[in-house]
């Protein structure tokens, strides 16, 4: 074991800030705040490690290595180191860590990233033990101050307390000798049990600015002789300029520039509304012999012949065929679904600032350890002289997580092809964004299902064509024999013991970009499985609950103990028709969360009305239970936008039907179901919450419109499949 | 030159007359809380007020704004916004944010023409406001929640 002083690193490098609690050898970083432009450490800090800064007026900050859109690491972060210091709420603030890979990787992906629902899962003992470590120097302070024995110091709220001797000090008091002391690699973590803010609903750190309007997204940067870009990108996916006229954009005023670079033709501009006046005066003509000209519904046809087709099989048990062969009754369906853009309400935009030599970057960037190559190449810098601040953004729902780096390469074609030093911003409109691709990918669904004469599962198949997410791109690394789980997770490693079972998979390609969206594959899996077993299930004779129930398998617990929390919740009695209501359940584990829904449903006029939804949920210890809550909630309304109105549509010559947010609709206030929450109480680490909400509204709607009108929906969104 | 008053300010703006209101804002007075969402008054965002009314800024063009009195969330300062804050606050509403400052105008709108609004009076005052995270059941309850605050 090796301990390092601070003294030893200070001496190193010239860092304030150190790591020792990495599962890498020690080094200094060089001064995260001081890259962020704000509260930079000054004399008397205590930085015990990279994640915390304490202050000699007392405030604890915590550099959050995982970006905040909305789902609350900068609370659920902070929360875990104020946990083991014994801080008080009071004193703690959160802020960005910069792009230091090193220092900030998402341990479970090696690089500086956020997604996969992975930010509380992959911090919980690391953010832990950085907080441990801080309060044992801060007690080791403590105790060479006052010449008494550190294992008779207390902490609590923020105050260090020698009882027999009346003496304590606050944290900020003790900074600048704690700063001095050695730093413990593997600290005491306290037991569950000893949890004082761990569990509770401690008011979340972005919840003030964010609701006075002071909170500074990446389009609240604004930069001395900034100017604003927008860019035309081509109207369909794979397009290219084949001519253009500067000439008429570079007439209207404010409009300074017109370069072509490799996404589109960039409008440089001294306004925003300048930008977009120009942009909409170009003149530009387009080559669309490699784009995807085929409409969504000619590649759905030949998404659909691929079912049919050779696949890849991804998971398999028993010998379905011969089951299915035997089985007294079969059922086949098919399911299919749209491209969906993820809309997040602040669109995508950066700003950069070029200036000798150096390149500093504004975005909501979601994975830096990407982006800060994707600029340092494209720029031609060194990347020590590429600096991310990585901003609060108003959402993501995956969009900003970027394998190919689109948006960091696209401002940094901005500035390159301005050739000189200055600072540009860079806005997508609402169009540009539902236009822009990166779409969940469309999907079929060819599924199978087979029962005996006792009204037993005895056979399921379920073959998927989709495009593949992972492929063709720094991702492709994580596929297997061909295969990308994300295409059909959630299709595989059912909960259930369906004994003959094969899922598999044909593997789509269209110019047209792909991207995890809420959920990734789980989007469109909850829906095609846990509708067709509620087909099975009513073809058996069986109870939705009770025949999910008797389905499990031995191991699935977790499953089992939310859909039986779910049922008691809703009193469910077997009835799945009250008067003019349905009711219908889903089950659906993703990012190891389990989650189990009903939903309450009128008919209005032809489309679902969602009332009521109960949801309960097993995301291990709940850090925040109050977060937890609010992501069901926010899942749910997702998932029921994309369920009720959501379809990007190409249209023959591969243009975007959609536009804004007339056609592409999301859910109102009035359209948003009470949802009540449950958490289970479990003792399991913490897993996501962000994205596992999301799976199981869709088809418990789905089964509740069965229930009430007898109608299966096997086209989404519901606003074209109640027609078909 | 186009001449209005900003959260009680008087300003003077030398833009095109069509330029958007927003962009006014943020631009030109760097009023950066009042946000971009769709540029077509399809999802609230944009929300300010404008002689006393609600206003999407975003298709609000500058010359129409001529001599009138603009108060964005930055400017917000009634019983009724103070209010709707604190409940925003209590009840930890926002999650990404970004729709937040277009909720708080419209909703304090809400309190001031109807002190005590029931649940259809807040779907139809607030129905204007996307929020793309669906914060909408906390929306809902700190609208009321800020009711009664304000009924004491």
């Amino acid at each position: 074991m090796t301990e390092h002083t601070r003294r030893q690193f200070l001496s190193a490098s010239a860092g304030l800030v150190v790591a020792v609690t990495l599962p890498l050898p020690g080094r200094a970083q060089s001064g995260a705040a001081a890259i962020l432009g704000q509260d930079a450490p000054t004399q008397g800090d205590f930085a015990p490690n990279a994640f915390i800064r304490v202050a000699p007026d007392d405030t604890v900050t915590v550099l959050i290595k995982h970006i905040e859109f909305g789902q609350g690491p900068y609370t659920g972060l902070s929360t875990l180191v104020a946990e083991e210091m014994d801080a008080d709420w009071s004193q703690m603030r959160a802020e960005a860590a910069p792009a230091n890979a090193e220092l900030y990787a998402n341990l479970f992906f090696g690089m500086q990233g956020t997604g996969g629902s992975t930010a509380m899962a992959n911090s919980y003992m690391q953010m832990r033990k950085a907080g441990a470590a801080a309060r044992a120097m801060l007690v080791a302070a403590a105790a060479e101050e006052w010449g008494v024995p550190a294992g008779e110091i207390e902490v609590a709220q923020g105050v260090v307390r020698h009882g027999a001797s009346d003496r304590s000090a606050r944290f900020g008091e003790l900074a600048e000798r704690a700063a001095g002391m050695t730093v413990p690699e593997d600290p005491p973590l306290k037991d569950p049990g000893q949890f004082k803010l761990i569990g509770t609903e401690v008011q979340k750190l972005d919840t003030k600015p964010k609701s006075t309007g002071e909170a500074t997204f990446t389009l609240d940067v604004y930069r001395e002789g900034m100017e604003t870009v927008v860019v035309r990108h081509p109207p369909f996916f794979g397009g290219r300029v084949a001519n253009f006229d500067p000439a008429p954009a570079m007439a209207v005023p404010g409009v300074v520039a017109v370069h072509e670079i490799p996404s589109g033709i960039a409008v440089y501009a001294t306004s925003t509304a300048a930008a977009l006046k120009g942009r909409d005066a170009l003149d530009v003509e387009w080559d669309d012999t490699e784009a995807e000209t085929r409409s969504s519904e000619e590649m759905l046809q030949a998404f659909s012949e691929a079912t049919a087709a050779e696949t890849l099989v991804a998971e398999e048990a028993g010998d379905v065929d011969a089951a299915l062969e035997g089985a007294e009754q079969v059922i086949e369906t098919e399911f299919r679904f749209p491209y969906l853009a993820h809309a997040p309400l602040e669109t995508l935009d950066a700003v950069i600032e070029m200036r000798d030599g150096v390149a500093e970057l504004w975005m909501g960037s979601q994975f830096p350890s990407l982006d800060k190559p994707t600029l340092a190449q494209t720029l031609g810098v060194d990347p020590s002289n590429v600096i991310i601040n990585v901003m609060f953004a108003g959402g993501s729902f995956g969009r900003r997580a970027q394998p190919d780096a689109h948006l960091a390469a696209e401002i940094a074609a901005i500035a390159k092809a301005a050739g000189r030093d200055g600072s540009w911003k860079l806005l997508w409109t609402r169009e540009d964004d539902l236009h822009g691709g990166y779409y969940r990918p469309m999907t079929v669904h060819r599924m199978r299902g087979g029962i005996d004469a006792a009204g037993n599962i005895v056979g399921w198949t379920d073959v998927l064509a989709n495009q593949s997410i992972m492929a063709d791109g720094p991702m492709e690394a994580m596929m297997d024999k061909g295969l990308d789980p994300t295409a059909y997770e959630g299709a595989t490693k059912m909960p259930y013991d369906l004994v003959n079972f094969r899922t598999s998979w044909a593997r789509m390609e269209s110019p047209v970009p792909v991207l995890w969206w809420r959920s990734v594959g789980h989007t469109h899996t909850g829906y095609a499985t846990e509708v067709f077993l509620d087909m099975l299930l009513e073809a058996a004779g069986k109870d939705p609950v009770q025949g999910r129930l008797d389905l499990l398998r031995a191991d699935a617990g977790r499953d089992r103990a939310v859909l039986e929390r779910v049922a008691a919740m809703a009193g469910w009695d077997g009835q799945r028709v009250k008067g003019d209501r349905g009711y219908g359940i889903a089950l659906h584990e993703s990012f190891n969360t389990y989650v189990a829904q009903i939903a309450e449903v009128s008919n209005d006029n032809g489309m679902p009305r969602v009332h009521r939804v109960w949801c309960a949920v097993d995301c291990g210890v709940a850090v925040n239970p109050g977060v937890i809550r609010a992501q069901m909630e926010g899942g749910i309304g997702y998932g029921l936008t994309a369920l009720l109105y959501s379809q990007i549509t190409l249209l023959p010559g591969g243009r975007i039907a959609e536009n804004n947010f007339d056609d592409y609709r999301m859910l109102r206030i009035n359209e948003m179901p009470a949802v009540e929450v449950e958490i289970l109480d479990t003792d399991h680490d913490p897993s996501g919450v962000g994205e596992p909400g999301t799976p199981p509204i869709g088809p418990a709607v789905g089964n509740a419109w069965r229930a009430l009108t007898g109608q299966t929906v096997t086209r989404l969104p519901f606003t074209v499949g109640v027609q078909s | 030159m186009y001449n209005l008053t900003v959260n009680n300010r008087e300003v003077s703006v030398d833009v095109p007359g069509d330029t958007p209101l927003l962009w006014v804002l943020r631009d030109e007075l760097r009023l950066t809380g009042t946000k971009f969402g769709c540029g077509v008054a399809q999802c609230g965002a944009c929300t300010v007020m404008m002689d006393g009314m609600t206003r999407r800024s975003c298709v609000t063009p500058i010359e129409m704004a001529d001599g009138a009195f603009v108060e964005t969330i930055e400017g917000l300062d009634t019983p009724e916004s103070q209010a709707v804050q604190a409940a925003w606050v209590a009840n930890d509403v926002p999650q990404c944010g970004w729709c937040q400052s277009g909720q708080v105008v419209s909703a304090t709108a809400l309190l001031t023409e109807i002190p005590q609004p029931t649940d259809d009076d807040i779907d139809n005052a607030m129905a204007g406001n996307i929020c793309r995270c669906a914060t909408y059941q906390r929306i809902r309850k700190a609208i009321h929640d800020a009711a009664s605050t304000l009924e004491g």
